[in-house]
């Protein structure tokens, strides 16, 4: 875990010499694109659970949604830094990224939300499940959405030129994003196991009193 | 503020939850511990109990 | 055969409960009649129609979630939901008879809600009747499943506005886009897709969410 922070922090940035605020890009797109595998990992153990009926999964889809909410809350955050130090505003609603993280981060609130508001049971895991994989089916069609919506939010559209990557920042983003996938897979198993524990510490507790 | 302070503001936004997460982990963790250490002195006792 | 005479015994069900106790039509009227009302005096003078079929579109979507709320009470208040559960016809035959009694709800709404809004504030052409139509489809498959989630939990009137509107994004997208962009297509497909996608999702997992154990 020391190993992966470590490397996003400061390998990461090590070189990006054109525009300082390019530099977020490293944190920035890592980010989203584990937010969006993390609630991809969580509909497909939402799925599994689903046809399989073991109740092992529930726990996994929800720390795996608890994990992309936390990354998707962190890409919005660095996504208004870059938009306040690239286009001087905190809010864009031209980046179609960010309007699109906002909606998921709603919308998995909401299954916080619904998971917390159940009793415990069979019933709340198929039901948090049955909303998880809404979830994923929401990602590609609000993205749609999105899309055309900006033109008749913003007739002229926004085109973000984006320069060519070149070799080395290639690798500094491809080492980014490994380091954190990395972290965020390791947070998944450290918070899984966490959550294991509790339960089994829980029956455990019960079948001793 | 300058591009630097923001690059900056955004890796310690990320440093910080990270952090912060990771801490909340940790009090977890924590809690586990004494629950489990509880557990493990109540079922001695009765395994204790048990026996004599 | 058999699921579709299932379907529409359950549809005409809930529809003879509601002519019987009146409960959520008139108030989903009132609701959008009153709405209209208060955007008129919401929108400042010389605003252009532009915003008006926003607001059309915030004022369906409110309605829906009105009708919504109501949709599954009936059932708890009269633990019904559980015996048809346990009935001898597919559990997604609930869910359509569910939805299609809600579509009836919404578009009676919208009988007097479009017409009036024609008359308040701006006309509508085809495509964005056609979007409204298919707009309506969506949220009354996405929202009585959505609403059946909801209505397991506590607080479930809280519950399921903030379950439905991030799910209904997209459409509400859709629907203003085919009301006013020149190139009105596109948001109908985009509406057809969702209508789509949601819909075979929500008959697929409907099961899992009434099934006790």
């Amino acid at each position: 875990m020391g190993l992966a922070l470590l490397m996003a922090l400061f390998v990461a940035p090590e070189d990006a010499d054109q525009g300082v605020s390019q530099r977020i890009f490293y944190i920035h797109v890592p980010i989203a694109l584990t937010a969006y595998y993390c609630f991809g990992l969580g509909a497909w153990k939402a799925l599994r659970l689903l046809w399989r009926g073991e109740e092992r999964y529930d726990l996994e889809s929800y720390v795996a949604i608890h994990q992309g909410t936390i990354f998707g809350a962190l890409t919005l955050i660095t996504g208004s830094i870059w938009a306040k130090a690239s286009w001087g505003v905190w809010w864009t609603w031209d980046s179609n990224q960010l309007v699109l993280f906002l909606t998921l981060f709603l919308f998995y609130c909401a299954y916080f939300m619904l998971r917390f508001s159940l009793p415990e049971g069979p019933r709340r895991a198929r039901s948090s499940a049955v909303y998880a994989l809404f979830g994923v089916a929401l990602i590609p069609v609000s993205f749609l959405a999105i899309r055309l919506a900006e033109d008749f939010i913003h007739p002229t559209t926004f085109t973000r030129e984006g320069p060519q990557m070149t070799g080395t920042m290639f690798a500094t983003f491809c080492v980014a994003w490994a380091a954190v996938t990395l972290l965020a897979y390791v947070l998944y198993r450290v918070e899984l196991a966490g959550k294991r524990a509790d339960r089994d510490l829980r029956e455990l507790r019960e079948l001793l009193s | 503020m300058s591009q630097g302070q923001y690059v900056a503001a955004a890796y310690g936004v990320v440093f910080v939850v990270v952090l912060v997460y990771v801490a909340i982990i940790a009090a977890k963790l924590v809690r586990l511990e004494r629950e489990a250490a509880e557990l493990v002195e109540l079922a001695r006792r009765r395994a204790g109990g048990n026996a004599s | 055969m058999t699921y579709l005479s299932d379907v529409a015994a359950l549809t005409r069900k809930d529809l003879r409960v509601e002519l019987r106790a009146r409960d959520t039509l008139p108030a989903m009227l009132l609701f959008v009649l009153s709405t209209l009302v208060v955007f008129h005096f919401a929108l400042p003078e010389g605003t252009g129609e532009s915003a008006a079929y926003g607001l059309l579109w915030v004022a369906i979507v409110f309605t829906a979630l009105l009708g919504l709320a109501r949709a599954w009470v009936p059932e708890h208040e009269h633990g019904v939901l559980d015996s048809l559960v346990l009935a001898p016809c597919d559990r997604s035959a609930i869910w359509l008879g569910k939805t299609l009694a809600t579509l009836v709800f919404l578009l009676a709404a919208q009988a007097v809600a479009l017409p009036a809004f024609v008359l308040f504030f701006a006309p509508l052409d085809a495509t964005a009747l056609a979007g409204v139509l298919l707009a309506d489809l969506g949220i009354c498959a996405v929202g009585s499943l959505v609403a059946a989630l909801a209505a397991a939990g506590r607080a479930r009137e809280l519950l399921l506005p903030l379950l439905f509107l991030p799910l209904a994004i997209p459409l509400v997208v859709g629907g203003v886009g085919a009301a006013i962009s020149p190139d009105g297509g596109r948001y109908l497909l985009l509406l057809a897709l969702y209508d789509a996608i949601f819909a075979v999702l929500s008959w697929a997992s409907f099961e899992y969410v009434v099934t006790e154990s």
